[in-house]
């Protein structure tokens, strides 16, 4: 049961959109993928949809072969980045259209979608046109139109990305909460990390085109499985062959045998948490996540040298050959060569 | 940028004195001379038989033509914008042929493809079947000249409104009919409308290719603006205001039927395609060169 995708190829001219992708979702659970732009994850989600067809691979729907059967037959609800709201249509048109489209009967079709409107609060806003609501209330219409007909699957593409910042954090709250009450096997595809750790209960992190780990979002940080990875599901440092979070960078003012040393360049004060950016003898360029306390400890001021004792570091040697060319420190650090550590002071 | 106070001044004056000038001092002209006696003679002149049958065929030439080139202009605006194949350059060019042509000439080469020496004039005769001279070839050549409107006034809509709207549309469950009449159609309405009111603004006025294919026979073959010119050539000016007031009138009449139909499309949040998208001028009695 849920949604299995097997062996997925697709490409566009010359652009490999899907590169043998196989994914597995578990009937009921809310998935999300993960991936930076043109990693083809909003094209693994319309072939499973039936909007776009496979070069090869098949797409497997509770158990039931979909790969030939088009879209308006897949029993498929699928909410789109932009809503795709039908814009001559009323909120309670958009929502009723699919239960007209199978010849519902008025009384019930009236029934429904007000149960509906509830369910996404926009009870009240049933006469309203799409241009008359905000992009919040037009994506909550765009769910309860796709909701409306039962689908065996609800896919969302980048639902909440058009949408400002406080917008998208209550709805995505509200999406985890409808999830719980439905059950209804649900994919989303998201570029934020912080939304897809936040909302799904398993996430599939692709890249290029290929799917490079999937696990919860404990497992992917605790246990990447490469560099891309790595990078992608949370901040990152590169020293030499080593990876460590930034919050595993212990910073001291006595240097021993497992300590490196560095200038401190810049302290920003993020709230509780503070971002202090070292750069190291042999000119790379580190941050370390303290609290406000450790750096009261330690009276760090910028300019001053200090020592760091990486914890947790991890090294993928040859995991990722793929991935050689810089790909995955999409936060990396400023520009290089700006600061030369002096050798003593 | 705002312009300055003289240029606003300058350029509207520069548009009411040109518009006042060329096109309204005329059209007002005729209504003038039309009742300049009274409404007697008008309505005497314009319920003459040969007067009331170009009214008629005129209706026909509109109620054939139109219909036609609005599934068609529809069909292959779609054709253009949704399915992208090598053809459609070519097919796009070939829809401008009729902006580009002058009227004449295409009354000149429908003559000669049905005429007695063309290509299919001959087989035609011998099944009985006539084209030149009757309304059959005067409805070929309104629905030539008119041809280009619906197109051209669809494909920016369909464009504009993107595919996202119809995919969601058939994960819904709609088929591609469904589809088209719920939701593209709806979608493109006042592109298509503004389409039909020029075709049929161009369909009513037009002389040249009719003039041609239909030989202009009083009470046979004559359609409005053939009449107009007729009596006009007669030196019968009655019949010509007459006519010509009543032709403005039907243009008019579609005119006003589009813009109702655009304000409460406005009132009810769907819009209009903006003036700027037209993209030749109409006039009411515009007569083919």
């Amino acid at each position: 049961m849920g949604i299995a995708v097997e062996g997925a190829h697709k490409r566009f001219g010359d652009f490999q959109a899907l590169d043998d992708v196989s994914i597995n979702v578990p009937d009921g659970s809310l998935t999300a993928l993960l991936g930076p732009s043109g990693s083809g994850k909003s094209t693994l989600l319309r072939a499973i949809a039936g909007l776009e067809d496979l070069d090869a691979g098949r797409v497997m729907i509770n158990d039931h072969d979909a790969t030939a059967t088009p879209a308006q037959k897949r029993e498929v609800g699928f909410v789109f980045q932009h809503y795709a709201a039908f814009k001559h249509m009323t909120v309670f048109g958009n929502v009723a259209f699919g239960l007209k489209i199978r010849k519902w009967d008025k009384a019930k079709i009236d029934d429904r979608v007000h149960e509906l409107l509830r369910l996404v609060q926009l009870d009240g806003l049933a006469q309203r046109y799409p241009d008359q609501l905000s992009g919040g209330q037009r994506q909550r219409m765009a769910l309860a139109r796709a909701l409306a007909v039962e689908p065996q699957v609800l896919l969302l593409d980048e639902p909440f990305g058009a949408l400002d910042a406080k917008v998208r954090k209550d709805l995505r709250t509200w999406l985890r909460r409808l999830h719980e009450e439905m059950h209804v096997t649900t994919i989303f595809v998201t570029h934020d990390q912080e939304e897809a750790m936040d909302v799904a209960e398993q996430l599939v992190v692709m890249n290029r085109g290929r799917v490079e780990q999937s696990g919860t979002a404990d497992e992917l940080y605790e246990q990447p499985a490469n560099e891309f990875v790595m990078s992608f599901v949370g901040e990152v440092n590169k020293l030499g062959e080593q990876f460590v979070r930034p919050h595993d960078m212990e910073v001291v003012l006595d240097a021993d045998e497992s300590t490196e040393q560095g200038l401190v360049q810049r302290i920003v004060a993020l709230g509780f948490e503070i971002r202090v950016e070292l750069v190291l003898s042999d000119g790379t360029e580190v941050w370390a996540q303290l609290t406000r306390n450790e750096l009261q400890r330690l009276e760090l001021r910028e300019g001053q040298i200090a020592y760091l004792r990486p914890a947790q570091a991890k090294s993928f040697n040859g995991s990722s050959p793929t991935h050689a060319d810089g790909a995955s420190t999409p936060r990396g650090p400023r520009d290089e060569g700006d600061a030369e550590i002096p050798a003593a002071v | 940028m705002t312009a300055s106070r003289p240029a606003k001044w300058g350029l509207r004056s520069l548009a009411f004195g040109y518009l006042g000038l060329l096109l309204l001092a005329p059209v007002g002209m005729i209504f003038y001379k039309t009742f300049e006696h009274g409404l007697g003679p008008p309505v005497e002149a314009i319920t003459s038989p040969e007067a009331l049958h170009s009214i008629q065929l005129t209706l026909l030439m509109v109620a054939v033509a139109v219909p036609l080139n609005a599934v068609f202009g529809v069909s292959c605006a779609l054709l253009l914008v949704r399915h992208r194949w090598w053809g459609n350059r070519i097919v796009d060019t070939i829809i401008n042929l009729p902006f580009a042509i002058s009227p004449i000439v295409v009354g000149l080469s429908l003559f000669l493809l049905y005429g007695n020496e063309g290509w299919f004039g001959p087989t035609l005769t011998e099944w009985g079947v006539e084209i030149l001279f009757a309304w059959p070839a005067m409805v070929l050549a309104s629905i030539f000249v008119s041809l280009p409107f619906v197109v051209r006034e669809t494909v920016p809509v369909l464009q504009e409104i993107g595919t996202e709207q119809e995919q969601a549309a058939s994960t819904l469950g709609a088929n591609g009919w469904q589809t088209f009449w719920r939701i593209t159609l709806p979608a493109i309405r006042w592109g298509v409308a503004y389409g039909v009111v020029l075709t049929t603004a161009r369909v009513l006025g037009e002389f040249g290719a009719v003039t041609i294919v239909s030989g202009s026979i009083s009470g046979e073959t004559q359609t409005m603006p053939l009449f107009v010119a007729k009596a006009f050539e007669q030196f019968n000016e009655e019949a010509a205001y007459a006519g010509a007031i009543v032709l403005a009138l039907l243009a008019l009449t579609t005119l006003l039927l589009m813009s109702v139909g655009g304000r409460k499309a406005k009132a009810s949040g769907a819009g209009i395609p903006s003036t700027a998208e037209v993209p030749t001028p109409i006039s009411f009695t515009k007569e083919g060169s």
